[in-house]
């Protein structure tokens, strides 16, 4: 088993260093490679750029935290509505179906225009007019419609007997969905819900259509500055930090959850294979 | 390739004109194409275009007059042009091109129009076109990446905003500064407002004018800043209640209005050298006159 994995080991890394490096010897060695680093790879215009758009990135973690917050609640109540059964509820249950199949349905940049131009254009009296709100709205509405599809996921993954048993001991529909089934789905969707997050995150510079100089749009303000494409590689490098260790945190709590349904037998740290998986490689 | 092209004959006869009365003497904006071009062979035939034997061109898509005007009433608009149709030749820009055009040898037949995005003329590799123009203006920075030619126009920076706003008055640099103001990221305008103008808040930064007359229009800014012949447009056509607040005085440098050429393009020599003749001649005042006229009069705003 040992053996066998170090063996693993060798090949992997023989092959992964010939792929890459004749991707780099023919990345190179372009016809264009020249023009290309200068217009993405310029090293002053980097250092120069960095610490203006990094410092923009506030805008965006404000946004999206704000918005994960509304959207795992509101998500929540449209998964639990659409879940209701009883024929009274069919008017709840169409509106939830129609609710998520629009906001699925309208690309988000439209949602954020629309919203952001076209309510505060009503001139209504106390209605905000800021885009910000108008982009901490519309991010919701749209991931909304996503993540209660997770939800929904979920608490149909939760075995009917559960909510048999729990309605048989004298709890009602909702109170069977709080005690017993949400907080069973709940845990085997936080990957997924995850997964929208960082979905999330990165559609957060679409609120740049609207006026909001946020990382996306004051890289772009360098790159049109400069007529140089730089500034784009670093806001590339900030999602990337910000997105790869939460990629690979999700991938271990997979691989974690799934070890621990097959019942610990398997012991998910025992071997480099395993090991491999458990960072989602 | 458009079908039906009807160009109006002016501004040929223009650079026709011109071509013929080109003579001595240099204008300050020739003086540097002068210089680099002695015997450059600037013919048709001997010209490295990206097509041979004719011209493309490169403008954005939707163009707005007075740079490119919509074709006229029962005229055939050309695709894939959504409002201004460049192969009608009329408005500034259009006009300008087919005066270089006509200097290089370039019939008016032999020139193709493309539509790029603003992004598009600068990216690196080849380049689909041999001049792109587009009130793009000349920075330093900007003619390391390209090959920028001589100015064609030498634009003032206007403020728009609405009717019956505290901003509709204003005189001073001063009473702008307190007014929160919205600028197209792609424009020097957006340098002018940070630089020249330093307001007291952050401006509000859009993809292009039209998404800062759509936030002029939602009062989610007081007022908005462009190049001055775009701010007619946008208050004689885009917006019902918009004012021309005024013009800006000129920044340190000259702004000025360039072609955008490839890198190192073997065109830039000619194509400076067609401008310094269309500027000798007087045919590019002519052109300035026929279309921006209504940039004078406007009432400056005093720093």
């Amino acid at each position: 088993m040992r053996r066998y994995s170090g063996r693993a080991l060798v090949v992997a890394a023989i092959s992964t260093a010939v792929v890459f490096g004749v991707l780099g010897v023919i990345i190179v060695n372009a016809p264009g490679w020249e023009a290309f680093r200068r217009s993405f790879l310029d090293g002053e215009n980097f250092l120069e750029s960095a610490p203006r758009i990094v410092a923009r990135f506030e805008v965006n973690v404000r946004l999206f935290l704000i918005a994960e917050v509304l959207i795992l609640a509101w998500a929540l109540v449209l998964a639990v509505v659409r879940g209701l059964k009883g024929p009274a509820l069919f008017p709840l249950r169409l509106l939830a179906t129609v609710y998520i199949d629009l906001f699925r349905a309208v690309p988000g940049v439209l949602v954020i225009f629309l919203l952001a131009f076209g309510i505060p254009g009503l001139r209504l009296p106390g209605v905000p007019n800021d885009p910000f709100f108008w982009g901490v709205v519309a991010l919701t509405l749209v991931y909304s419609a996503y993540v209660s599809e997770v939800y929904r996921a979920g608490i149909e993954s939760v075995h009917p007997s559960q909510e048999a048993a729990a309605r048989s001991l004298g709890l009602t529909q909702l109170q069977a969905l709080r005690y017993v089934v949400v907080p069973q789905a709940v845990r085997r969707v936080i990957p997924p819900l995850l997964n929208d997050f960082i979905g999330l995150q990165k559609d957060t510079v679409l609120v740049s259509f609207v006026g909001i100089v946020e990382i996306f749009r004051q890289s772009q303000i360098r790159q049109q500055a400069t007529f140089n494409f730089t500034p784009y590689l670093v806001t590339a490098l900030v999602f990337i930090v910000l997105v790869i260790p939460m990629a690979r945190f999700t991938d271990w709590l997979v691989a974690r959850e799934r070890a621990r349904r097959s019942g610990g037998a398997v012991d998910a740290t025992s071997s480099g294979g395993q090991r491999a998986r458990m960072w989602g490689l | 390739m458009p079908k039906n092209i009807r160009l109006t004959t002016l501004p040929l006869a223009l650079a026709l004109l011109a071509a013929c009365t080109a003579g001595g003497g240099s204008s300050p904006a020739a003086s540097e194409a002068a210089s680099g071009t002695a015997g450059a062979d600037c013919t048709a035939e001997s010209l490295e275009t990206v097509a041979d034997g004719r011209l493309t061109v490169s403008t954005s898509n939707p163009a707005f007059p007075p740079y490119v005007l919509a074709p006229e009433e029962g005229e055939q608009a050309t695709e894939p042009w959504e409002f201004g149709d460049p192969t009608k030749g009329r408005g500034f820009e259009a006009a300008v091109a087919y005066a270089v055009a006509a200097e290089l040898g370039f019939s008016t037949d032999a020139v193709d129009w493309i539509a790029l995005p603003f992004e598009n003329t600068f990216a690196p590799g080849e380049k689909d076109f041999d001049f792109a123009l587009q009130q793009i203006s000349y920075t330093e920075e900007r003619a390391e990446v390209v090959d920028m030619s001589d100015g064609y126009y030498f634009a003032n920076q206007a403020l728009v905003s609405r009717s019956g706003t505290d901003l509709e008055g204003a005189t001073s640099i001063d009473e702008v500064r307190a007014a929160r103001l919205g600028v197209a990221s792609s424009t020097t305008s957006l340098a002018y407002v940070e630089e020249v103008i330093q307001p007291e808040q952050d401006p509000m930064v859009y993809n292009d004018n039209d998404g800062a007359i759509a936030a002029l229009q939602a009062e989610q800014v007081d007022g908005i800043v462009v190049d001055l012949p775009t701010a007619f447009f946008i208050t004689a056509v885009q917006m019902e209640d918009g004012v021309v607040v005024g013009q800006f005085p000129g920044a340190d440098e000259e702004e000025y209005f360039s072609l955008v050429l490839e890198k190192d393009s073997p065109l830039t020599d000619c194509v400076n050298q067609a401008l310094a003749t269309l500027s000798e001649s007087g045919a590019l005042d002519d052109l300035t006159q026929e279309w921006m006229s209504d940039s004078a009069g406007v009432p400056e705003i005093a720093p």
